[in-house]
């Protein structure tokens, strides 16, 4: 998908109810937008400071004080690492299962391919809550729990990041390529990582940044194989702190603030690749 | 130039067939150990029960045990009914609402469209627990900034009759947390549905349009009668992605209800979230299972439901 840049007609729409659509249009972005906003100036405030009337409405002086708290409660420090590894860990072991398993779809013919890709396609559409039990007991047997492993090893089996590399590779690497550096005598894999590979670079770039999110925000998988708080991944230890009546709430914020941040900056800086990437399966 | 050697033709070929399958194996190895090993040991254990304290060797068949008596607990039901108000209140406004953002996104504006786009999209992106905590703040009764406005409005003349002139209690009362939870779930998703019906609205040719133009259609005539008819096939791939993300709702009423079992009276309780009960606090991991097989019932049903009412009406029509 690509959403181009070159203005369509805007006929049709009579001037006065199109102002009163882009009104509406611009209220809901900033529906969408103010909750981001508040999540950053309450980061800055004390817990007192954010349940007055009015609230704050701009930067406070407590981002140090509340990331403080943050450390008496949980290892913040810590936790964010394992947000970080794990994140790491997830994304490059994706890239290269994905991008090599993408291209054996895209350039070969073999025996059960069609079913094969079928089986992957038909996994993307599964709902994950029929493997949070097993995936439970596997990793138990496995003795993986609590290892930041039972999260990055099983999330490298990301059918979409094949379907995805498939795509891409189908479309967009000529096949006489492949064939002129075959008849040099290169061998199999070396085509892929001398001469294919170097060319994935648009799709690699966007599959990471989806995979990293995924991992970055997953909840369910840490809740499931994660047992002690030295061991939890950032969205883990945020949640252990919520307490119903007494919750540090400038120090959540801040925790939370820290949570987005990095997913931000990224879809700044690639927001209209990554929301392409996102919705891919959708157009064919 | 020399021809190279019909044995070395012969191993050439031999490496080109067996590369497929070398370059498949890592993903088709964690896909079968991660994905279809679990698959199959969830359906086997929804047919059993063991105490998983005296591990796997207490395990024996109980046939359909777990599913009748999953299909004879009132929390399961209770769970459903849950979920499924739960995926209509936050599923059916966001294609209400994605729709005609789409075509105004689309027909009426060009230099900040993606702008206004990556607005609504950044929702979808951001961490639930960061949401969840954040939200958890923005809808507390006494001091959120959600009651704050609710309150101002109130105090306008003429609106102040249609709303609550106290602060409602959002995620303390079995009657508000259900709709609060909905919100946040709309809010997260409606971005995801208005790029999806973009898209679409993009691939429909120019041409098309003009056509009717000259026929003489109104704005409302084309929309109805062209754009509506050509999102079919997006809308089908919309609803779905709705029906099997809202279905396995777990992590904003999770999060959202500070407990973890949907707050009062378990109001905002989803079959997903009595499925984990069940497993790692009932430690009961068949009735688990075979929960969790009754709710992929429940998807599949509402699935084909989706696919006869929106499915492709084409030449035979």
């Amino acid at each position: 998908m690509s959403i181009p840049l070159a203005p369509p007609r805007a006929r049709g729409l009579p001037a006065l109810s199109r102002a009163g659509a882009m009104l509406l249009v611009l209220v809901g972005a900033a529906i969408m937008l103010a909750p981001f906003y508040f999540m950053f100036v309450f980061a800055t405030h004390a817990r007192a400071e954010i349940f007055q009337l009015p609230p704050p409405l701009v930067f406070g002086r407590t981002l140090l004080d509340n990331i403080g708290i943050l450390e008496a409660h949980i290892p913040f420090w810590r936790n964010l690492g394992w947000s970080l590894y794990v994140g790491v860990m997830s994304t490059a072991l994706t890239l290269l299962v994905a991008s090599i398993g993408g291209y054996a779809f895209a350039m070969y013919e073999f025996r059960f391919k069609n079913a094969l890709f079928a089986l992957v396609l038909g996994m993307m559409m599964l709902p994950s809550f029929l493997s949070m039990i097993p995936t439970f007991l596997i990793m138990d047997a496995l003795g993986w729990i609590d290892q930041p492993r039972a999260l990055y090893v099983p999330s490298a089996a990301n059918a979409f990041g094949v379907f995805l590399m498939r795509q891409f590779i189908a479309t967009s690497i000529p096949r006489e390529i492949v064939e002129a550096a075959r008849m040099d005598g290169c061998g199999e894999f070396r085509i892929y990582r001398s001469i294919v590979l170097p060319l994935l670079g648009p799709p690699l770039g966007v599959l990471g940044l989806i995979a990293f999110i995924a991992s970055w925000n997953n909840f369910i998988g840490p809740l499931v194989v994660l047992r002690s708080s030295a061991m939890y991944t950032l969205p883990l230890a945020l949640r252990s702190m919520q307490n119903p009546v007494n919750a540090e709430w400038g120090a959540l914020m801040a925790g939370a603030a820290i949570a987005t941040l990095p997913l931000m900056v990224a879809f700044a800086l690639a927001s209209r690749r990554l929301i392409s990437g996102l919705t891919a399966g959708a157009i064919k | 130039m020399r021809r190279p050697s019909a044995g070395f033709r012969l191993a050439a070929r031999l490496r080109i067939a067996s590369a497929p399958y070398l370059f498949l194996s890592p993903f088709l190895l964690l896909f079968a150990v991660f994905g279809l090993v679990p698959l199959a040991f969830s359906v086997a254990m929804a047919c059993m029960r063991w105490d998983p304290v005296e591990g796997f060797g207490s395990m024996r068949f109980v046939g359909a045990e777990n599913f009748a008596f999953t299909l004879g607990d009132p929390w399961f039901w209770k769970s459903l009914y849950n979920t499924l108000w739960l995926s209509l209140a936050a599923g059916v406004p966001q294609h209400v609402v994605a729709i005609p953002l789409a075509y105004f996104l689309h027909r009426a504006l060009a230099r900040t469209r993606n702008a206004i786009v990556a607005a609504y999209f950044l929702p979808y992106i951001t961490s639930t627990v960061a949401i969840a905590i954040l939200a958890s703040a923005l809808f507390s009764t006494d001091y959120g900034l959600v009651n704050d406005a609710v309150r101002s409005l109130a105090a306008l003349p003429g609106l102040g009759s249609l709303l609550p002139a106290e602060g409602v209690d959002w995620l303390g009362s079995s009657r508000a947390v259900k709709p609060t939870v909905a919100i946040v779930v709309f809010w997260r998703y409606v971005g995801f549905n208005t790029v999806l019906y973009l898209a679409a609205l993009q691939a429909i040719p120019r041409e098309i349009y003009e056509a009717s133009e000259i026929d003489g259609a109104g704005a409302w005539m084309r929309f109805r009668f062209i754009t509506l008819p050509l999102l079919r096939p997006t809308m089908l791939f919309g609803v779905t992605l709705s029906v099997i993300g809202g279905l396995q709702l777990f992590e904003e009423p999770f999060i959202l209800t500070p407990d973890g079992r949907g707050g009062p009276s378990h109001a905002a309780m989803t079959t997903a979230m009595y499925m984990y009960r069940t497993a790692f606090e009932f430690n009961d991991f068949g009735s688990a299972s075979a929960i969790s097989w009754l709710l992929f019932a429940v998807v599949g049903i509402l699935v084909f439901v989706a696919y006869r009412w929106l499915r492709p009406r084409g030449a035979e029509a």
